[in-house]
């Protein structure tokens, strides 16, 4: 449909000006959209299960706050500099591209480097995956957004390896666009996953 | 549909969303939202319902910030209709549908429960 809409524009003026950049942006948005659903699922599928504990420990048994509001600030303060990335390629400035792009990858990697010390430290405390229906969904729910971040860890180095061997142009221009986009999509699930997760199961 | 006024100011919006400004703006304000849940569940300010309604409406806020100073919903796509808001309004419906659907149910379940 937008591609019938664009192609409509096309005949009024000869600026295109819904170029193919800003399709794969709608695109991106819409495969975002898909990921808003699938997170949805898992939220239900949580909410739902959460106090069925099978005997085993419930939320506020196993949760430590400490990690979880380092986890918060650190992909909080990642989200701001994948911003700050952008920033920097609107003024045409690969160096602090690169830079904040760097930065935001490695308050990511803090980030992972947490979740899987949390991961490990409930599997010792007898917490695994298939401890009771509220530790299966709770790890389905959580690892799949870390799942999605670590994903966003490997693009970002494919990318920051593009942009310092081709410089900023159209191609890496909306990459780097996408990935923000990507990176603060994150953060927005993250924030439910704090409140539903972790602030209503310490409550 | 377009005129040349309206073009300019689709090239002008690369700018718009260029502004330090806003990103840090969405970023102190994104800071407060998170404190704000967090000093009321663990100091155990409220008792559950207003604690409830203070983690869920600081969300909420939070990802209205997210969307609106760091991802521009307001800004892509010049003076085409706002696909992108649509397909996410069409989107967080299909969630509420599902999880306040699920969750209405299943409080009603002997079996699961």
């Amino acid at each position: 449909m937008a591609q019938a809409v664009s192609q409509n524009d096309h005949g009024h003026h000869d600026h295109g000006h819904h170029d193919p950049q800003e399709l794969k942006m709608l695109g991106f948005w819409i495969f975002l959209i898909t990921d808003v659903v699938l997170f949805g699922t898992l939220f239900a599928t949580y909410v739902v299960l959460h106090n069925n504990t099978a005997g085993g420990p419930s939320a506020h048994e196993v949760f430590e706050m400490p990690g979880v509001i380092a986890e918060t600030f650190i992909l909080l303060t990642s989200s701001f500099t994948s911003g700050l990335a952008v920033l920097a390629m609107n003024k045409g400035n690969v160096k602090q591209l690169i830079a904040w792009l760097i930065v935001t990858f490695i308050l990511g990697a803090a980030f992972i480097g947490l979740e899987v010390q949390e991961f490990v430290h409930l599997v010792h405390e007898g917490f695994n995956f298939g401890t009771s229906a509220f530790s299966t969904s709770f790890f389905t729910l959580v690892g799949t957004h870390g799942l999605h971040v670590s994903m966003g860890l490997g693009w970002m180095i494919l990318l920051i390896i593009q942009l310092s061997r081709r410089g900023i142009n159209d191609v890496t221009r909306g990459k780097v666009n996408v990935i923000s986009l990507y990176w603060h999509f994150l953060d927005a699930v993250w924030i439910f996953l704090l409140s539903v997760v972790y602030l209503m199961g310490v409550m | 549909m377009a005129d040349h006024s309206n073009h300019a100011h689709g090239h002008n919006e690369a700018h718009a969303h260029g502004s330090v400004k806003s990103y840090v703006i969405g970023f102190v304000l994104s800071i407060i939202l998170t404190i704000i849940p967090l000093v009321v569940v663990l100091n155990h300010m409220l008792s559950e319902i207003p604690t409830i309604l203070v983690i869920m409406i600081t969300a909420v806020l939070q990802f209205a910030v997210q969307l609106f100073f760091f991802m521009h919903v307001r800004e892509r796509q010049g003076n085409q209709p706002r696909w992108n808001v649509m397909a996410l309004i069409f989107g967080l419906a299909i969630v509420l549908v599902v999880v306040s659907g699920s969750v209405w149910i299943m409080a009603y379940n002997g079996v699961g429960y």
